[in-house]
């Protein structure tokens, strides 16, 4: 069974991708040159705090706003193991899914934990947090797939190469 | 059992019955990518292994968040664009002729019960004449430009009913932010919003553009008109039959109806910080203001620009504030200085500047700094949307944005 322990930092309701990545950013060349801006409008010190293997826990809506895709690859370059929120926005959720970036939909975390706990995800089955835990609803098979490629650009690959074009 | 426009656009275009919740592959009709993803689009196409677009005269790139350039780096984008269009056959690329939203339609590149994609959010808005549109990111446009294809989850349908005749210091733009503040910024997330009622079939699709446009600060997938007379007047067809059916039936399963009356609505704003954060403007009066904004792919057709124009004739903007105006495309510009629209803005005072996303996407023409307010009639009131993180966005129509120059503060507009 798949299980991951990290440190949770925790972000509130609405999340937008005007946060996580602000447009006079969106233009430099590299998702890495972006990476320090993450989260600038509202929390600066942010980007340079997160260690890889943490993980984002915030309320509903995660994501909302703009198509930006460099939102869920910027979270993923900063190390960001998952986002675990309330609900996800529905361009984000995607793009989130075609980088390889985990989601996890739960309702109940966000108002449990605090900022700087240790959660353990054990996938497709729960989150333990102090003891309790919380139920993971899988994902559609589809997405699992594009999720197991380790994203659509090789689940397009993988396509193309057995198609011989 | 009836159906949705949504479930009638899928089905027709699988051949087959739907039902929401259901994950379909639907084979796309027209895509749209923007001068900001281009470069990516471009490096996922061919890492992912395509050497060819499925059908490159379905795709459309336009220029329009960095024109002209504002920063040194921003003409690569153009380069990458112009070279992926070469390369791969490409011929309907827009370089300077106005925001992508405008355009797809206003170029007749999307017709009633079309499926089309774009790397922008505010894809949407071609629900408009009544397109399932929506926006997605740079690595699904690669795969489609290879595929032609794309998967999809059948959305459910809340069905916004709207009767009778609006006051006339409100526009559409007050509909869907009052709206949007009802349904709250997630209420119609995974949904598709469907607008009926004799008040929506009385607008024009311009007003139906600024509705569809916004759907998205709701959540929502797509946001549809049913295509009639005026859709197919604005779109240069005659409506098939087909077309024609692209109607909510009677008895189509709605996971919620909500209804309005014309009569209800006062001019509204969206409150920094958040789209869904909408209060009367009668609330707001009195505050100081710093720059108005008209313009974008929500607010800057050439009706809005006459409705600003109507307010600011024969006046002028309060000395300490800066009033921009953003015709969204050349043809609108075109239209507004041949009508004498410009003239009387221009005389008013106005900061008239080429068509583009401008200011509405923060990276030129107006930015603002800490402690700044300004009356936007944009889509979007984001931290830092504008400028710095301290810079107070109000959301609101022409009409309120054209008052609101002309006094310096917040007020509401006028009925004649």
């Amino acid at each position: 069974m798949d299980k991951f322990t990290g440190k949770v930092w925790v972000l509130g309701d609405d999340i937008d991708t005007d946060i996580i990545i602000p447009t006079e950013y969106l233009a430099l060349k590299t998702v890495q040159d972006m990476a320090p801006y993450a989260f600038s409008p509202l929390r600066p010190e942010l980007a340079g705090q997160i260690r890889d293997g943490d993980m984002i826990v915030a309320g509903k809506n995660f994501g909302c706003g703009s198509s930006r895709e460099q939102a869920p690859e910027i979270i993923k370059a900063l190390g960001v193991r998952c986002v675990i929120a309330k609900s996800f926005a529905r361009i984000f959720f995607r793009n989130a899914i075609n980088n390889g970036l985990l989601l996890i939909e739960n309702d109940k975390l966000r108002d449990a934990v605090s900022e700087g706990d240790e959660i353990t995800v054990v996938l497709n089955h729960f989150i333990e947090h102090q003891g309790a835990q919380y139920p993971i609803t899988p994902l559609p098979q589809n997405l699992v797939e594009i999720l197991n490629a380790g994203g659509l650009v090789q689940a397009m690959k993988k396509r193309n190469n057995s198609k011989g074009i | 059992m009836g159906a949705t426009i949504i479930e009638k656009i899928v089905r027709n275009n699988t051949g087959k019955e739907v039902h929401p919740g259901e994950i379909v592959t639907v084979n796309v009709d027209r895509v749209m990518i923007h001068d900001i993803f281009i470069p990516f689009v471009a490096s996922k196409f061919e890492e992912m292994g395509f050497t060819k677009i499925w059908d490159a005269d379905r795709a459309v790139l336009i220029y329009d968040h960095l024109v002209p350039a504002s920063q040194v780096d921003d003409t690569r984008h153009f380069r990458i664009g112009n070279e992926f269009a070469e390369k791969y056959g490409m011929k309907n690329v827009h370089r300077a002729d106005g925001i992508c939203h405008q355009l797809m339609t206003e170029a007749g590149y999307v017709k009633p019960g079309d499926i089309v994609f774009g790397t922008d959010s505010h894809t949407t808005t071609y629900g408009c004449v009544g397109a399932f549109s929506s926006g997605i990111g740079y690595t699904e446009m690669a795969s489609i430009l290879g595929t032609g294809t794309l998967w999809i989850r059948v959305p459910e349908t809340i069905k916004v009913e709207i009767t009778g005749t609006l006051p006339e210091n409100v526009m559409a733009k007050d509909i869907i932010l009052k709206l949007i503040g009802d349904l709250g910024a997630d209420g119609a997330t995974y949904k598709a919003l469907e607008f009926t009622g004799d008040t929506v079939e009385n607008m024009t699709v311009a007003s139906r553009m600024s509705m569809a446009n916004m759907a998205i600060e709701a959540g929502a997938k797509c946001a549809l008109f049913a295509p009639d007379e005026k859709t197919a007047q604005y779109c240069g067809i005659t409506l098939t039959e087909k077309e024609r059916d692209l109607t909510g039936d009677a008895d189509a399963q709605y996971c919620r109806v909500i209804q309005y009356r014309a009569e209800d609505f006062v001019p509204v704003m969206a409150c920094p910080s958040n789209v869904d954060n909408v209060k009367p403007v009668s609330e707001l009066a009195g505050k100081e203001i710093d720059q108005v904004f008209i313009g974008s792919c929500t607010n800057g057709r050439l009706e809005d620009l006459m409705a600003a124009a109507d307010i600011l004739k024969d006046r002028h903007v309060a000395p300490f504030v800066k009033l921009i105006v953003t015709p969204a495309s050349r043809k609108i510009y075109r239209e507004a200085a041949a009508n004498g629209t410009l003239e009387i803005l221009a005389r008013a005072g106005a900061i008239i500047t080429h068509p583009s996303c401008g200011l509405c996407c923060g990276r030129t023409g107006g930015i603002l700094t800490d402690g700044e307010v300004v009356v936007a009639t944009n889509n979007r009131n984001f931290l830092g949307r504008m400028g710095t993180s301290k810079v107070e966005i109000y959301l609101a129509s022409p009409k309120s944005a054209a008052a609101c120059a002309v006094e310096g503060r917040i007020i509401v507009p006028k009925v004649k």
